[in-house]
């Protein structure tokens, strides 16, 4: 349990930056409230109504979170912290969860935050607490897989190359990932490049079952995001291998 | 306990430790031996390859070949159990800024497997010995660079580590800040293995009780402070002030005395022959005032010119 001593840390830098904080919670709302209102002034019911909208903004704002893991081990690599912390009795298996662990509140903080405003908006629920639970936990696995993939950043890259990364991350993750746009209206190589990736998944299947789909109807897509997931830790797992003895 | 009364059972020890990036050997094969409880000391030049030896004995890098030792556990099979019995205070400051000070003990404690109440009893005796009890609680981000070195080198004692491997523990910091860092480090002989590296001759003729000077990843000389000057004892080291002192006519001294180095004053010249008029007769037609001239003591500057024939701050 060694990892909890390193987890209370990564946790302490986070909540204890109000910058970092502010724009992990504040950029989805306010993104949220943009395109809520822009929506309203089209008329558009479709792709800005808030249904559409809330599971796509927390998807977007998992992108964010992405950045900023990322940069919080880039920085740690970079500033010879974790160097000293390698030189600790941690394994792979420490470091994964202590650098992971810390994030799920916030991501929990994120999908709460956008389904709040969102119901503030005139967003409705589905009825029953089993739709609500796995809209939740379809999100959760795709915010806990972005944290994931910020950590491969953060492993591979330092904090001006992590910083880049997840900017074309976000840009990627709002372009092909059908927040704003159906992707299948956009077609060819942009529809198999989203498609090909984890976000439109989530937010496919979090939107379906907004509507009333259930496990079954969404399944793929459910698979699809938990797989990656399962592959950003595996490929993180094997870089703090491959840190931790250079 | 200190190291002449200390058991002789080798702390760390080196079996050819060579380390290559490409083309460049870092560490060449290096063979060392560290007694139990001795103050040692890698001095050399930035570059030399002291970090890379430190990090490969911290299981940092693995070695190209050759392996170590540390209290008997090899580096290479049993690098788990080797950083359960080390600590490491690196070149640059890792602390976690955000934390305070205490935090930052308790980390360290922490991930080390200390129980809670061994943590906060050790954190309290090395707050108070680097001077910090009183800012124990500020974020650390707040510290000046002195004190952010003192707690990064209480952090690497929290975990009270058998072998204590401190990285330039000094490097950049005011002369003032440097005294107390080694008042702190001379607190802690005797009672540890350390390894120290500085490419400060004070700072290794201050603390060490053994010293080796590497170069170019060589171990180029090994010894006590008083062994490795005594190696130039029949060294003559003439200072000499000079006005008018002239690119040209160092260069002519140097092809005369090749262990010759240029200082704030005028110049220092190591040699087992000196004459004063000679080196009065070759100035002089060249325009340089002698302003004064005399002997000194070689000291380890001296002994790292005449071994690797270059100065340790170049």
């Amino acid at each position: 349990m060694r990892f909890v001593e390193l987890a209370k840390r990564n946790s302490r830098e986070m909540w204890r930056d109000p910058v970092y904080m502010g724009l992990a919670i504040g950029i989805p709302v306010a993104f949220l409230v943009i395109f809520w209102a822009l929506g309203r002034n089209i008329g558009d019911q479709s792709f800005l109504s808030t249904a559409m909208l809330v599971p796509g903004i927390a998807v977007f704002g998992f992108a964010f979170l992405l950045m900023f893991s990322g940069m919080m081990l880039a920085r740690d690599r970079e500033g010879a912290f974790l160097p000293r912390l390698l030189t600790a009795p941690l394994g792979p298996r420490d470091f994964i969860l202590s650098y992971s662990l810390p994030y799920i509140p916030v991501v929990i903080s994120q999908i709460v935050v956008c389904f709040g405003v969102g119901v503030f908006l005139g967003l409705e629920m589905p009825g029953d607490a089993v739709h609500v639970l796995l809209v939740f936990v379809i999100l959760l696995v795709m915010g806990i897989g972005s944290v994931g993939l910020g950590m491969i950043l953060g492993l591979l890259f330092n904090v001006n190359q992590v910083s880049g990364v997840g900017s074309a991350i976000i840009a990627l993750v709002a372009l092909l990932g059908g927040i704003w746009i159906d992707l299948e209206a956009i077609g060819g190589v942009f529809y198999d490049i989203g498609n090909a990736l984890p976000f439109a998944h989530a937010i496919g299947a979090a939107r379906d079952v907004m509507v009333g789909a259930g496990l079954d109807g969404i399944s793929m897509d459910f698979y699809w995001v938990l797989g990656y997931t399962l592959l950003f830790f595996a490929i993180g797992s094997l870089l703090f291998r491959w840190r931790m003895v250079e | 306990m200190s190291y002449a009364t200390a058991c002789n059972s080798p702390a760390v020890q080196t079996f050819d430790l060579s380390r290559k990036f490409g083309d460049l050997i870092a560490v060449d094969a290096a063979d060392l031996s560290i007694q139990e409880g001795e103050l040692f000391s890698l001095l050399g030049p930035n570059g030399a390859g002291k970090t890379t030896a430190i990090k490969m004995l911290c299981c940092l890098l693995r070695p190209s070949s050759g392996t170590a030792t540390v209290m008997g556990r090899d580096i290479r099979q049993d690098p788990m159990g080797v950083k359960q019995i080390i600590d490491v205070s690196p070149q640059e400051t890792a602390i976690a800024e955000h934390l305070n000070a205490r935090e930052n003990l308790s980390l360290i404690g922490g991930i080390h497997g200390l129980a809670k109440e061994k943590v906060k009893e050790r954190s309290e005796e090395l707050l108070e010995m680097v001077g910090l009890a009183r800012r124990a609680k500020e974020q650390v981000r707040t510290f000046s660079g002195g004190m952010k070195r003192r707690l990064s080198i209480a952090m690497a004692l929290v975990s009270d580590p058998q072998v204590l491997f401190l990285d330039e523990p000094t490097l950049g910091l005011d002369p003032q800040s440097r005294r107390g860092i080694w008042e702190h480090i001379a607190g802690l002989k005797g009672k540890k293995t350390i390894v120290l590296t500085t490419h400060y001759l004070e700072e290794a003729d201050a603390l060490a009780d053994r010293i080796g000077i590497i170069d170019e990843g060589k171990i180029v000389a090994l010894g006590t402070p008083q062994q490795l000057k005594e190696n130039v004892s029949d060294m003559r080291v003439m200072v000499l002030r000079a006005k008018n002192l002239a690119a040209d006519a160092i260069e002519g001294l140097k092809r005369i005395y090749p262990e010759l180095k240029v200082t704030n004053e005028g110049i220092e010249i190591t040699a087992r022959e000196l004459s004063f008029y000679d080196i009065v007769d070759y100035l002089r037609p060249r325009g340089v005032t002698i302003q004064s001239m005399s002997l000194k003591q070689p000291t380890l500057d001296d002994v790292f010119l005449h071994l690797t024939g270059k100065e340790l701050r170049e």
